[in-house]
C-alpha cells in the first residue's frame, strides 16, 4: 500500500485536531493523545517491516511526478527512526499521564506534543530539502510553546535562548536552500544526489555545505554551538525535556547524516578530519561540563552534547560500520538517556529537587527506581552487556580498522570513562550515600500508587529496550548496517524516487 | 470605547465583508486570493464588530469558539488530503467532481482544502485578537 508512508504523518495531525476538539476535556484529550501514540507506534513498526520486506519506499504526495511532486521516502534508516521516536512518543504520553500539571494541559500541552510528533516525523520520512525546513519549523514551532509554557522565570530565560538560536539557526538553513536552489534548480534530495554526482564538485557548493553544517549543528548541539541546550532543556517540565533531548537533537543528526551521505558526500569525504576533530571536540566538552554540575537535569542535559559527538563521529568515519553503529548509538542513546530523564523526573516528584547536595539515601526508599537508573547509567557509560557497549565497540572498531584515526578513537575511550564517573557521581551521590541531615530526602513526598506506577512503567520499559538490545544486539545490529549500507550507495534511494538509474 | 457612528456601519460592513471573504475564497484557485486572504478578511470585520460592540458581542455572534474554528479547520483540510487516499491515490492528489456546481463551478478537493485554511486562518486571527482585546 503506497500510502502507508503518510500514516505516520496523518496519525499525529489527526490526533492533534481530535485534542483540540476536545479543548475543555482533559481527560478525553488524554486518553486520545495515548491512543494516538499508539497507532502511531503501530503504523511506523509496519512501514518500518516493510521497508525491511520491499526496499526502499517512496511516494508523491498531490500525485505530480519527481521532483515536483511532495517526496516521501522511507529508506532503512529513515523507517528506524520514525519506529524509535513513535516508540519515544508513547512512553511519553504514558508518563505525561502523571507528570504533566493541569495547568499545561488547559494551555494545549496534548495537541502540541502531537504536532511536534508530526515534525519529527515529517523530517524523517521527507525527500526534499525544503520540506525538510517546513517539517523542521512544525517541530520548533511546537517546542518554543512547549517550552515557554507555564510562563516561569527560569523557563523564560531558558525559552528565549533556545528560541534564538534557533531562529539563527532556520536563517542559516533557509538561506542554504535558498542558494542551493539558485545553483542546482531543484530541491528534491535524490535529484540533487543525481545531479551533483554528475558534475564535479566546484564553486559555491562546498560554500552551501558548509551552511548546512553549520544550521544542522546548531540544531544538533555539535560544539561549538551547544551551548544554548544546556541553558534550556533543564527549565521545562519533565516530559517535555525527555522528549526534547530524546528527539529533536537527534533530527539534526538525522539531517545532517542524510544530507552529507546523500547530497554533499564529496564535501564530507574532504572535511574528514575537521569532522572528527568537531566530534571529539564535542564529545570532551559536553562530558566536562556533565562533570562540573551538581544538578541532575543540568548533568544530563550535558551529556546530551557529548552524545551527540559519538553521532557525529560515525558520521565523520563514514565507513559502513561507522555509519552503521552511529545508527545504533542513536537508538541506544534514546533510550538510555531518556529512562535516565524520566528516573530523575521521578526522584523530582518524590523529594521536590534534583540537586545532588540535597539529595541521598533514595536507595532505602526507592530501590526500583535506583536500579532503574543505575542500569539506564551503566547502559549511558557502555558497561558491556548493555547496548551502549556495543554502539561504542562498532564506532572504536570502526576508528581503529581505518588507521588513521588514533586520536578520536583514544578521545571517544576517555570521555566514555569520564561519562561513566559522572555517572557514578549522580547515582552515588542521589542514590547510594546516606541522607542528607534536613535533607530532602528525610520525607519522602507521598505519590499515590497509581501515579507511582504511570511513572515507573515508561521508565522500566527504556531501561529494559536499552538492556534488551545489549544482551541480543544482533537483529537491531544487521538492521543498522543495512541502512548504513544503504546511506552509502544511495543507488535504491534515487531509484525509488525518481524511477531511473543514476 | 462605544461610537455610534461605528457600531451603526458595522451592521452594514460585517456582512458585506464577510460576502467579500467568500468571494476571495472561492475566487483563489486560479486568481488573487484564496483561503488565507479570505480568513483574515473574515477575522477583520469580526474584529471589527468586537470593536463596535464589544469582545462578548463578537462571541456571541461567532457561536463557536475561535478555537474549534482552528480545529474544524485542520479537520477539513485534512480531510481533503484523506479523501484521496480513500481512493488509493496519493495524499493530497486534487480530485474534482465530474459536474459543475451552478456559482461555485468545478470544485474538487483544493476547494475543501482552501475551506480549511479558511477556517484555519479566520480562527488563529480572532482568538488572537480577542484574547488581547480581553485583557485589557
Amino acid at each position: 500500500m503506497i500510502n502507508l508512508l503518510f500514516l505516520p504523518l496523518v496519525i499525529p495531525l489527526a490526533t492533534a485536531v481530535a485534542c483540540l476538539l476536545a479543548w475543555k476535556n482533559q481527560g478525553l484529550q488524554r486518553i486520545i493523545s495515548l491512543i494516538g501514540s499508539f497507532l502511531l507506534l503501530i503504523a511506523a513498526a509496519v512501514l518500518l517491516v516493510t521497508v525491511q520486506q520491499d526496499g526502499v519506499l517512496s511516494v508523491q504526495g498531490g500525485g505530480w511526478a519527481a521532483p515536483f511532486g511532495i517526496t516521501l521516502v522511507a529508506d532503512l534508516f529513515s523507517a528506524l527512526m520514525v519506529c524509535v521516536a513513535a516508540g519515544m512518543g508513547l512512553v511519553v504520553a504514558i508518563y505525561s499521564l502523571a507528570d504533566t500539571e493541569a495547568e499545561y494541559e488547559r494551555l494545549g500541552y496534548h495537541p502540541l506534543m502531537q504536532v511536534l510528533m508530526l515534525g519529527v516525523c515529517g523530517s524523517f520520512l521527507t525527500g526534499d530539502i525544503f520540506n525538510l525546513y517546513v517539517w523542521f519549523e512544525t517541530m520548533l514551532i511546537a517546542s518554543f510553546v512547549l517550552l515557554a509554557m507555564g510562563g516561569k522565570r527560569a523557563q523564560m530565560e531558558g525559552a528565549i535562548k533556545y528560541v534564538v538560536l534557533n531562529l539563527i539557526a532556520s536563517a542559516l538553513f533557509l538561506a542554504a536552500v535558498g542558494i542551493l536552489y539558485g545553483v542546482a534548480g531543484t530541491l528534491n534530495m535524490a535529484d540533487l544526489a543525481r545531479m551533483l554526482r554528475e558534475s564535479e564538485s566546484s564553486g559555491p557548493i562546498p560554500v552551501i555545505a558548509i551552511l548546512f553544517f553549520i544550521a544542522f549543528g546548531i540544531k544538533a548541539a555539535v560544539f561549538p554551538l551547544f551551548f544554548w541546550l544546556p541553558a534550556s532543556y533543564h527549565t521545562a517540565p519533565m516530559a517535555v525535556t525527555t522528549i526534547f533531548s530524546a528527539l529533536l537533537t537527534k533530527v539534526g543528526v538525522y539531517a545532517l547524516i542524510r544530507i552529507f551521505t546523500l547530497v554533499f558526500f564529496a564535501e564530507l569525504a574532504a572535511w574528514q578530519p575537521y569532522v572528527l576533530a568537531i566530534a571529539g571536540l564535542t564529545m570532551v566538552i559536553g562530558v566536562l561540563g556533565a562533570v562540573a554540575q551538581d544538578e541532575m537535569r543540568r548533568l544530563l542535559s550535558f551529556h546530551i552534547v557529548s552524545q551527540i559527538g559519538y553521532l557525529i563521529m560515525g558520521l565523520g568515519l563514514l565507513t559502513p560500520l561507522a555509519l552503521g553503529g552511529a545508527i545504533y548509538f542513536m537508538v541506544h542513546v534514546i533510550a538510555a538517556k531518556s529512562a535516565l530523564f524520566l528516573a530523575t523526573g521521578m526522584v523530582l516528584r518524590l523529594t521536590g529537587t534534583t540537586e545532588l547536595k540535597k539529595l541521598g539515601g533514595l536507595y532505602r526508599h526507592q530501590p526500583l527506581l535506583a536500579g532503574l537508573f543505575l542500569v539506564a547509567a551503566l547502559a549511558l557509560a557502555g558497561i558491556p552487556p548493555l547496548s551502549g557497549f556495543w554502539a561504542k565497540l562498532a564506532l572504536i572498531w570502526s576508528g581503529l580498522e581505518s588507521g588513521n584515526h588514533y586520536l578520536v578513537v583514544a578521545v571517544a575511550l576517555l570521555v566514555s570513562l569520564l561519562t561513566l564517573f559522572s555517572m557514578t557521581k549522580i547515582w552515588a551521590a542521589a542514590f547510594w550515600k546516606g541522607a542528607v541531615v534536613n535533607g530532602a530526602t528525610d520525607t519522602p513526598l507521598p505519590l499515590s500508587r497509581r501515579v507511582y506506577w504511570q511513572m515507573a512503567v515508561p521508565t522500566a520499559l527504556l531501561t529494559a529496550t536499552t538492556v534488551l538490545i545489549g544482551l541480543w544486539p544482533e537483529p537491531l545490529y544487521a538492521l543498522c548496517m543495512d541502512a548504513a549500507r544503504q546511506l552509502l550507495v544511495p543507488d535504491a534511494y534515487i531509484f525509488a524516487v525518481l524511477g531511473v538509474q543514476p | 470605547m462605544s461610537s455610534i457612528i461605528l457600531s451603526t456601519t458595522i451592521r452594514l460592513l460585517l456582512p458585506l465583508l464577510l460576502l467579500f471573504s467568500v468571494f476571495l475564497l472561492l475566487r483563489g484557485h486560479n486568481e488573487p486570493g484564496g483561503g488565507f486572504v479570505g480568513g483574515l478578511v473574515a477575522a477583520a470585520a469580526i474584529s471589527l464588530y468586537a470593536l463596535a460592540e464589544g469582545v462578548a458581542a463578537a462571541h456571541r455572534i461567532l457561536i463557536v469558539n475561535p478555537r474549534q474554528l482552528i480545529a474544524s479547520g485542520l479537520l477539513v483540510a485534512l480531510s481533503s488530503g484523506v479523501i484521496p487516499l480513500m481512493t488509493g491515490r496519493p495524499f493530497q492528489s486534487g480530485l474534482w467532481l465530474p459536474y459543475s456546481l451552478p456559482v461555485l463551478g468545478h470544485v474538487g478537493t483544493p476547494l475543501l482544502f482552501d475551506l480549511g485554511v479558511y477556517l484555519l486562518v479566520a480562527g488563529m486571527a480572532l482568538l488572537i485578537v480577542l484574547s488581547l482585546m480581553e485583557e485589557e
